[in-house]
């Protein structure tokens, strides 16, 4: 009933996250032996669905065919035993154990596990390296591999586990330039091979470099599906975003004031000594957002660190409000007026299973009117929230149910409602519109621009290109700790923006040391 | 076949081929918000009642029989109830000093240890001050008592805090140190010369002794007990202290984020936490003991991580479960002779807390219908 040639075959895939419809109907189809990607922004419902294929959740409707065949997928094992595999985004291996042992983890079909076992196994292992060209430390512990060679460990264990189809999520995320050439090199090897391959990403460029056949996703729903040969990286782009995206919000121009934080000559080390911030200088002003672009990794997350007071920096010099930071603790700058929106609201911002009032409270507390004498002020507190709750249009059902159980979108507005009640001078906003929907992510660039209208500086550090070129008056372009290009309005474009995120230098007015603000 | 949502069940084992069509319109759902309310402990405590009743009945005796008797012999008469009460305070201290580490994750099984340096310290102001003005006695020692197991606490602490060695191990090991320094001191450097090799100090003056209650065992430090129990319900609910710690326990790397400083908190509550110990100890020594000897303790600091988490970490809870778990330990020493082992009532205790620990795990977990 089916074309042979068709290995998976997903049909009116629903799936639903309480009130979130995540995928929407989807249809979704896979020939034999070709790259496929799947296309789609942060939150397009990509993930959702591959997470069905491999068996980590299932669909609430739906059906999945596989070689023509309907099929149950309740478990990754069971996935896996259908000869689908997946290379996750954040790798599933155990850092202390060796490549081998993380292959061989949870193989459950001999008894004998002597050193003859192990050597047999490791020749296996050998073997579908060598076959594919995937080069691995085999017998040192997986945290001092890289992290391409730690993907290659990925790929040669869903291999070794017999997978024929493998589904890669976003794999080039965490790869620099180099290993995303040998990632590719490799995808071609196993189509050599008679591989299906999926890969997930939303990067165009990337897409039209290794796919064969093209599905683009947006808000939860199949959009298209496509050729290569039959679209152009324009087309992609447009079908991507769709309409909404291209309208953004209207920034007025604002004269910039003076400014609210000089930072000199900085140098930040991370835990291991790497010199992530490498001598940079900058200055924020009043009126001000000051985008940070980059490729993930290149110091953005121990520069916000470093602002926030989280970590110590090395050396050079950080002035806040015409006063040199000495040490500076987080409370410290706090009370200063630096507020946070961190990279992961979940994770670092908000505390779960907690309800409204307790987590707005967190930077505020401390204060007289929320805690005299060292006793929580409960009735105003409550007050409190309930109006800023309000203000900022935080659905909830009540102040007390764990915000854990909340829409990320009400999540992060809750966060922004917080950070924006302490009237902060400066704002350090890092992905703050991860994950979002459409409506979402334009109240928070909303209240972004809010707050440079009324005086606040922005730092504003974001993977999505479109969204820094967007909000910033000014770009700064980090690459390996240093900033190499300096941008204002206007005088950005994306492809320069690129290659300086690459690395390049000395492009034509990209980067004038006498442009430099400070 | 191919009808919407009747899906074919594909056996791992793909060698088999002896796949059937699955129609189980259910699934489990885990949901980490969702936590188990009041119910859990109660029943936990009647599952593993029920576990341990088919010991009661592999031993050839009736179970109903034994649970009865054990109840009347911890609740039935007021000598019971006193001993259970005098059982009750130092699992109630000790609860609470486990407890408030517990809230914000830190995992102190040190409570053993620490109620014993509470014992030592509080002898040891009868041993190096023999010639104090009585009214100074009970003061002092129960200070010297806090202070010990607040240090002893902060021995797992400081570790903690500068070089990450986890608590779990160094609380545990320094358990055993304690239980050698008391053996060390009851044996050999504060023996009773007077004692015919009793393994324990000179007994201790009236002044040394805490006040009975109604010519009972039962002794004052009930009301201590009680009061600790009040102030950190106080301290932890309606403060601001209090708030750091829940934020702390609920998601520490937001609470760094707000500024509120990780290792000055596990160094304040692991010397609250031995504090609270120690106290115990040393009510102990001056309530009931009388001396510092040898086994002290039946395992108090051990039997508390029951108390604290039947009570789900609420202060005012525990003392229902301290009394609840002290009737226990009463109860288990009438029902042993009758034949069962005393160590029926520590089985019932394990019991316990493997079903609390598996009923809050269940607990995340809702049937849903599919479709």
């Amino acid at each position: 009933m089916n074309k042979p040639s068709i290995v998976i075959e997903m049909k009116d895939i629903v799936k639903k996250f309480g009130d979130v419809i995540a995928n929407d109907h989807v249809n979704f189809q896979v020939e034999k032996g070709e790259i496929h990607a799947l296309l789609g922004e942060n939150g397009a419902g990509k993930s959702t669905i591959m997470s069905m294929l491999s068996g980590i959740y299932r669909p609430d409707s739906g059906s999945i065919l596989i070689n023509g065949r309907h099929v149950m997928i309740r478990s990754p094992k069971e996935s896996m035993a259908l000869g689908v595999g997946m290379v996750h985004q954040n790798f599933r291996l155990v850092d202390t154990l060796t490549a081998i042992e993380n292959i061989i983890l949870g193989e459950t079909n001999d008894k004998w596990r002597g050193t003859s076992w192990r050597k047999k196994k490791q020749k296996e292992i050998e073997e579908i390296a060598e076959k594919y060209g995937l080069n691995f430390p085999l017998s040192v512990p997986i945290w001092q591999l890289s992290v391409g060679e730690q993907q290659r460990v990925e790929i040669v264990k869903t291999l070794y586990r017999g997978a024929d189809i493998i589904i890669f999520d976003e794999p080039t995320s965490v790869l620099t330039p180099g290993e995303v050439e040998q990632l590719f090199l490799t995808m071609q090897e196993l189509r050599r091979n008679g591989k299906t391959m999926i890969i997930t990403t939303h990067k165009l460029k990337e897409v039209m470099e290794i796919a064969d056949r093209i599905s683009v996703m947006r808000k939860g729903k199949m959009i298209a599906q496509m050729l290569k040969e039959e679209t152009t990286i324009q087309e992609l782009a447009n079908l991507m975003v769709g309409q909404e995206m291209a309208e953004g919000i209207l920034i007025q121009p604002v004269e910039i004031g003076a400014p609210i934080i000089e930072v000199k000559n900085l140098v930040v080390r991370t835990d291991q000594g790497i010199h992530a911030i490498n001598g940079i200088d900058f200055a924020i002003h009043e009126h001000e957002i000051v985008g940070i672009a980059g490729v993930a990794g290149n110091g953005q997350k121990e520069l916000a660190e470093a602002l926030t007071g989280l970590i110590p920096w090395k050396s050079g010099e950080i002035i806040f409000n015409h006063k040199k930071l000495v040490n500076p603790s987080v409370s410290e700058l706090i009370d200063k007026g630096i507020a946070h929106i961190p990279e992961n609201r979940m994770k670092s911002g908000l505390a779960g299973n907690l309800g409204v009032v307790e987590n707005l409270l967190m930077k505020s507390y401390r204060k007289e009117h929320r805690a005299k004498f060292g006793l929580l002020n409960k009735k105003a507190n409550t007050e409190w929230a309930r109006n800023l709750i309000q203000q900022f249009d935080v659905r909830t059902p009540d102040l007390l149910s764990p915000v854990g159980q909340l829409s990320g979108g009400n999540q992060q507005k809750l966060l922004f409602a917080r950070e924006i009640d302490l009237k902060p001078k400066l704002m350090i906003a890092v992905h703050p519109t991860q994950g979002l929907d459409v409506g979402a992510t334009r109240s928070v660039h909303e209240m972004l621009v809010h707050l440079r209208e009324t005086g606040s500086g922005v730092l504003l550090i974001s993977e999505d290109l479109d969204e820094v070129m967007h909000l910033s008056d000014r770009i700064l372009v980090l690459y390996n700790g240093k900033i190499n290009g300096n941008l204002k309005r206007g005088q950005a474009e994306k492809e320069m923006i690129g290659q300086l995120m690459a690395g390049v230098t000395n492009q034509k007015g990209a980067f004038d040391e006498s442009k430099v603000v400070i | 076949m191919s009808q919407k949502s009747s899906y074919e069940h594909i056996s791992v084992d793909l060698k088999v081929d002896n796949r059937k069509p699955r129609m189980v319109p259910y699934k489990f759902e885990y949901n980490p918000h969702k936590k188990g309310g009041w119910w859990v402990p109660l029943l936990s405590i009647f599952v593993a009642l029920i576990i341990c009743a088919v010991f009661i009945l592999l031993n050839g005796m009736n179970p109903i029989t034994i649970y009865t008797k054990m109840f009347q012999g911890a609740f039935g008469s007021s000598f019971g109830i006193s001993e259970t009460i005098v059982k009750a305070i130092p699992l109630l201290l000790c609860g609470l000093g486990v407890a408030i580490a517990y809230r914000i994750a830190i995992w102190n099984i040190g409570a053993e240890g620490q109620f014993l340096l509470g014992a030592i310290g509080a002898t040891a102001v009868t041993i190096f001050l023999p010639d104090l003005p009585g009214a100074l006695y009970i003061p002092l020692m129960l200070i010297m008592g806090i202070a010990a197991g607040a240090i002893w606490g902060l021995f797992t602490a400081l570790p903690r805090t500068y070089f990450q060695v986890n608590e779990l191990i160094t609380s545990l090991m320094l358990n055993y140190v304690a239980l050698l320094l008391l053996n060390y001191l009851v044996y050999e450097a504060w023996r009773d010369p007077a004692g015919f090799n009793f393994p324990g100090t000179p007994e201790f003056t009236p002044y040394q002794m805490l006040a009975n209650i109604g010519g009972t065992r039962l002794h004052i430090g009930l009301v201590f007990a009680l009061f600790a129990v009040a102030v950190l319900a106080f301290m932890l609910t309606k403060t601001r202290w209090g708030y750091e710690l829940k934020l702390l326990g609920a998601n520490s790397i937001a609470a760094k984020n707000a500024g509120i400083k990780m290792n000055k908190h596990i160094l304040i509550v692991m010397m609250i936490s031995g504090g609270l110990a120690g106290f115990a100890g040393a009510i102990e020594v001056s309530g009931v003991a009388g001396r510092l000897m040898y086994g002290i303790s039946p395992g108090y600091g051990y039997t508390a991580i029951i108390v604290a988490w039947l009570a789900k970490l609420n202060p005012w809870a525990m003392i229902m479960t301290s009394l609840f778990i002290g009737g226990l330990i009463v109860g288990g020493y009438s029902v042993q002779s009758m034949g069962l082992p005393l160590s029926f009532s520590s089985m019932l205790q394990g019991a316990i807390l493997f079903c609390l620990i598996s009923g809050e795990m269940i607990s995340g977990y809702r049937l849903k219908k599919i479709n």
